[in-house]
């Protein structure tokens, strides 16, 4: 007969050491959004093809969907609720709604993490890099041209504010 | 997600050990990609998953310019096509594992999962199949060999007994004036399976072909080795002709199916387009070696 077992985690979470109860039988995403009520995280298809779900697990852009709870002990795990500091929002998110990069949402916390992968790994992408890399993050509503003016926006600002 | 249990791994060992253990229901976790969503949509029973991505052989690349390149089988696709070796002697393999998903799987995905998924329609199995692979095998009856050509059995299927697991592929390096490449068929720009693929891998001597070696994918139950292309150009001079010939000897060669991705029709004219392609790119790479 088949278990699982109760699973205790310590991972650390957008800059946080958390130590929280999960199921071995939990996705990441499971466990991020019932055991630490991160409900940024969003599950779309759940089958690893749409990116709503996108987090970024020890710097690498993953879909939590296609990660088990158990994996990240000890790991270090950025979602969207960790983009904005209490002076405001990141600049990405800024942008979006300064380019009306979304209209229902439920795509936006992943495209604004998969587009921070890309911005630390690729400060100044072009428009086809910028394309290739959103590739697994599905919109149905944008026509996704505003989501990649609302990247490039992003990128400059964050490269002038490095300057 | 069905009930199931997580193990982490620290050496091949003790995920032999646990494999053992968890018995036929127990199943390796690399990146996870397919197996995990497999789980969730009960597509196979697993009640334990063996995490390997604490095992360094299973972790770590390695190139050398005479031992070739040994690629753990859980090491990531960015890492695999990000590398400048892989890009430089091995164009075949990098093209292959930068179109496998988007960039959250492709910072997961791994060859070694792609391999032991055993999908007709893989991306990497067909150019590891030209590049001459080797699966280093872990199991209870120690460690094997497996030619990466002789190892899919049918859709989903593998040579695998239970409790084996992929620990590591290598790849010789290839001879002087040798050159590689993959392409595939989708019907958009990016994030599709194959309609079909194809790889290959050849030397030449100024005009004449010496050694060629073709695979295609999603032309039949298993990738597929292309003998009667490999014949049609070996020993011949490269002209638009041999080229074609090649084409035509791998068309005639694929069995495809009927499905939502494509027809016979459209699958056996296009190994003819993919082969004629990859000859063409794979010399462009042998001349400029």
């Amino acid at each position: 007969m088949a278990t699982s077992e109760r699973l205790v985690i310590t991972s650390t979470i957008n800059g946080e050491e958390r130590t929280f109860l999960a199921d071995s039988r939990d996705s990441l995403l499971e466990a991020l959004r019932e055991r630490l009520n991160l409900k940024g995280v969003k599950e779309g298809c759940n089958n690893g093809n749409c990116g709503a779900c996108a987090v970024i697990l020890d710097g690498r852009l993953v879909n939590s969907c296609c990660v088990m709870a158990a994996e990240i002990e000890g790991s270090t795990v950025r979602t969207v609720e960790g983009l904005a500091t209490p002076e405001g929002l990141a600049p990405l998110q800024q942008c979006f709604l300064e380019e009306a990069a979304l209209q229902c949402g439920i795509c936006t916390p992943g495209f604004l993490m998969s587009s921070t992968a890309l911005l630390a790994e690729n400060p100044a992408p072009t428009d086809d890099e910028v394309r290739f890399w959103l590739a697994g993050n599905l919109c149905r509503c944008t026509g996704y041209d505003k989501i990649i003016l609302a990247v490039q926006a992003a990128a400059e600002q964050m490269r002038t504010l490095k300057k | 997600m069905q009930a199931l249990r997580y193990a982490r791994a620290t050496s091949i060992d003790e995920a032999v050990r646990m494999l053992r253990e968890g018995g036929e229901t127990s199943r390796i976790l690399a990146g996870g990609t397919d197996v995990i969503v497999q789980a969730r949509e009960r597509r196979r029973v697993i009640d334990l998953f063996v995490d390997i991505k604490h095992i360094s052989d299973v972790m770590t690349m390695e190139y050398d310019a005479q031992r070739g390149l040994t690629v753990g089988a859980a090491v990531p696709l960015y890492q695999i096509y990000g590398d400048a070796n892989v890009q430089r002697v091995y164009p075949a393999l990098r093209a292959a594992a930068h179109v496998i998903g988007g960039k959250a799987i492709q910072g997961r995905a791994s060859l070694g999962g792609n391999l032991g998924n055993a999908s007709p329609a893989a991306d990497s199995i067909p150019a590891m199949m030209v590049l001459d692979g080797v699966a280093q095998v872990a199991g209870p009856n120690g460690r094997r060999e497996v030619r990466v050509d002789a190892f899919c059995t049918a859709p989903g299927r593998s040579v695998l007994q239970p409790g084996e697991f992929i620990v590591s592929l290598h790849f010789a390096q290839p001879a002087a004036h040798s050159g590689n490449a993959w392409e595939r068929f989708i019907p958009r720009n990016e994030m599709d399976i194959a309609v079909v693929n194809a790889a290959c891998a050849l030397t030449i001597e100024g005009d004449v072909v010496t050694a060629a070696r073709f695979s295609l994918g999603a032309v039949a139950a298993t990738p597929l080795m292309v003998p009667l292309a490999a014949e049609a150009l070996v020993g011949r001079r490269l002209t638009d002709e041999t080229i074609a010939a090649a084409g035509a000897a791998a068309k005639e060669t694929a069995t495809p199916i009927d499905d939502m991705r494509g027809t016979v029709k459209q699958r056996k004219h296009l190994a003819d387009v993919l082969v004629q392609r990859v000859i063409r790119a794979a010399v462009e790479h042998a001349r400029a070696n």
